[in-house]
């Protein structure tokens, strides 16, 4: 129970979210809500981990997971930008696919056979850093790396370049951004797939990285949903997402952690003499992803924030908006 | 997307004719069972087509799964044990989605309800030598109410701080699974194993076979009264949505909420009941499976049944008598997807049926005319 493995091992576990929730932030920042995160996780999970027992390779385990997930987000981008379909029926009917697929092409894949892990390395100097260096920059996957430089890189996108102006036009005001001469079509496909990518990466973080191997649903077990929670409590934000993801990511390794020891911080560890209890933390991740949307919907009602304007609505050139 | 017209860059080998697309004003009544019939043909040969990229036979599989659901009156009575739940948790879905309330918990209602129900049995509140007709009803009120309590709760949170009903009714199915879960294993575990003790008779929902004295064709039919009691719910529910005020206001709400607000409606309120009538109903499931086909609790007493329901009040087009049909079709899925390898095949055909019948209702709103141009001679 040492607070500063539970952190670093917190933060290697929040990544998966990490990228999840970006990838919905993008999605959903340029209006198109896609509640399929948790189906593109695990087809991103099943990809990463057959691509890669068969090639040996795990960037291109990667790729392939990015690439799935991706191409199924495009069938919510289909029904949803073209055809105008109710968007959270879509996501439903993309995480049922995503699950079915990822089942029926995973058949038997838990027992393939085993991948080498991706890269895992210290950053000479900042581990250095009391507290801090322990936790962020000691023997860290290569994925949560990546996922330091995803959060201000997500950021300065969609805040200060010229592209994430559009982005953002095409989620708050699509008629407006079309008058502009954006097409909001493509833009829509575009970051809908970016969305996808992101979250097949989350689930080839998992599978080759986080906790590898393939465990049919309970390799993601609900974080896909965790995902597209956070991203109310981020309010479209990068760096709120990576600071609830991170706080996810602690907690998830708290509970998996706590039930090991017989004595914690002095006293007679509760956890290991009544097993039992154990059903109750595992409750405690979803349980905290509801406290977590009811800070996010109060703030924005008190903030007057929210989500983009055209979330979840269809846009149709030639009719008025919304 | 009014008219597309699709222009190659060679003129020479432009298309003789154009799709036009553009909007439907009316659609004729034969088009809805029409469109979603032919989505599910679609689907079906889409899931063959999965099914032979992964080295199985599809038709074989399909053929299968006629057999085993609908070949003879055995395996039809334990479709229709399948779709009993279905119907219930159908019903759920319905009438939630016709107010545009997202409740997506069935599944978690649904353990719930099975909770309930079973603490009548196992705590117990209904003693062992009690009678069918004190234990049963009791426990068909505690599922009703258990469930309806797990539906209060995102129900309160969507009408009074506007949190996202679909992520916690989601997140609240894990809980409610980890709720079960503990009461299976450290409460009523028998022997350590991950069931309780079997129900005592008197908590058994009659079935068929009980009555197979009077009548031989009975004999071995597991069908057993929650299929009535499902069926008589969907006439319930369908009176409520289409033939009471507050059923109106449910539809109204759903279609347009501004116009019910303007008009006076108690949102807010409507929107708690709604969730729990919907909360009651999957839990109504649980209590009515655990009656009548699993009698005892156990982990994993649901394979999914919540998750269907979703696609069932799809399929259904929100309609509750429509649920009971649909529900049996997937009630011989389910039983006969069991068998097939790879296991997930089920869950997969039920994902593209959904996918389909989303993307043909394009069909409904729009309408696609081929016109033949110029250049065509």
């Amino acid at each position: 129970m040492d607070p500063i493995i539970i952190l670093q091992a917190g933060v290697a576990s929040g990544t998966v979210l990490l990228f999840a929730t970006v990838g919905a932030i993008f999605s959903e920042r340029a209006g198109v809500l896609n509640l399929g995160v948790e189906g593109m996780m695990l087809i991103g999970a099943m990809s990463a981990f057959s691509v890669t027992v068969a090639t040996g390779n795990g960037g291109l385990g990667l790729l392939a997971a990015m690439f799935f997930a991706g191409l199924l987000a495009l069938l919510h981008g289909l029904v949803s930008i073209h055809f105008q379909a109710d968007q959270v029926v879509s996501g439903l009917a993309l995480t049922f696919l995503g699950v079915g697929l990822s089942l029926v092409f995973g058949e038997g894949l838990s027992k393939a056979g085993t991948i080498t892990l991706l890269p895992v390395f210290t950053v000479p100097v900042l581990s250095a850093i009391p507290f801090v260096g322990p936790i962020l920059f000691t023997k860290q996957s290569v994925m949560v790396y990546i996922g330091y430089a995803l959060v201000p890189l997500a950021w300065f996108f969609i805040n200060y370049t010229r592209p994430g102006m559009h982005l953002r036009a095409v989620g708050e005001n699509p008629t407006a951004a079309d008058a502009m001469g954006i097409n909001v079509y493509r833009l829509r496909y575009f970051y809908v797939f970016v969305g996808g990518t992101l979250a097949g990466l989350a689930g080839g973080t998992i599978s080759l990285a986080i906790s590898p191997g393939w465990f049919s649903e309970l390799t993601t077990s609900g974080q896909g949903w965790i995902a597209v929670g956070l991203v109310i409590f981020a309010q479209w934000d990068p760096w709120r997402a990576a600071f609830g993801s991170y706080t996810f990511g602690a907690l998830r390794r708290t509970i998996l952690d706590i039930q090991g020891p017989t004595i914690v911080f002095g006293f007679a560890n509760p956890f290991y003499y009544n097993p039992y209890w154990g059903f109750f933390l595992q409750m405690l991740p979803y349980a905290f992803t509801i406290i977590v949307l009811i800070i996010g919907s109060r703030e924005a009602l008190r903030k007057r924030l929210g989500a983009p304007a055209a979330l979840g609505v269809p846009y149709v050139r030639g009719e008025r908006g919304h | 997307m009014t008219t597309t017209t699709p222009t190659l860059p060679n003129k020479r080998f432009s298309l003789p004719f154009a799709i036009k697309v553009e909007p439907r004003l009316d659609a004729p009544a034969w088009l809805g069972p029409a469109v979603s019939l032919g989505a599910i043909v679609i689907a079906l040969l889409l899931g063959a087509v999965v099914l032979k990229l992964v080295g199985g036979n599809p038709w074989a599989a399909y053929a299968h799964i006629a057999r085993a659901a609908f070949g003879d009156i055995g395996v039809f009575s334990d479709t229709l044990v399948k779709a009993t739940p279905l119907i219930m948790v159908g019903l759920a879905c319905s009438i939630a989605f016709r107010m545009k309330l997202w409740n997506i918990g069935a599944e978690g209602q649904f353990y719930m309800g099975a909770l309930g129900a079973s603490m009548v049995v196992l705590i117990p509140i209904a003693p062992e030598t009690a009678p069918g007709w004190i234990t049963l009803p009791l426990m068909l009120v505690a599922g009703m109410v258990f469930g309806a309590g797990w539906g209060f709760i995102p129900g309160w949170l969507k009408a009074k701080l506007k949190v996202n009903e679909i992520i916690t009714t989601l997140m609240m199915n894990y809980i409610a699974v980890a709720f079960v879960n503990f009461f299976v294993f450290a409460v009523w575990s028998e022997g350590g194993f991950q069931m309780s003790k079997t129900f005592q008779k008197a908590a058994w929902l009659p079935r068929l076979a009980d009555f197979a004295k009077e009548i031989k064709l009975f004999r071995g039919l597991t069908t057993h009264a929650g299929l009535l009691i499902g069926i008589v719910a969907a006439v319930v529910i369908w009176y409520i949505l289409y033939r009471s005020l507050w059923g109106y206001e449910i539809r109204l709400i759903g279609d347009n909420p501004r116009a019910a607000q303007y008009a006076g409606l108690n949102i807010t309120r409507n929107t708690v009941l709604v969730m729990m009538v919907s909360g009651a109903l999957a839990g109504l499931a649980g209590m009515s499976e655990i009656a009548g086909a699993v009698h005892r609790l156990q982990t994993s007493i649901s394979p999914g049944y919540g998750f269907t329901g979703i696609i069932i009040a799809w399929l259904a087009k929100l309609n509750p008598l429509v649920v009971i049909p649909v529900s049996i079709l997937f009630g011989g899925l389910i039983l006969a997807g069991r068998e097939i390898q790879p296991s997930g095949v089920p869950r997969l055909i039920q994902g593209i049926i959904l996918f389909m019948l989303i993307a043909s209702d394009v069909l409904m709103r729009y309408r696609v005319r081929i016109a033949w141009t110029a250049n065509a001679q």
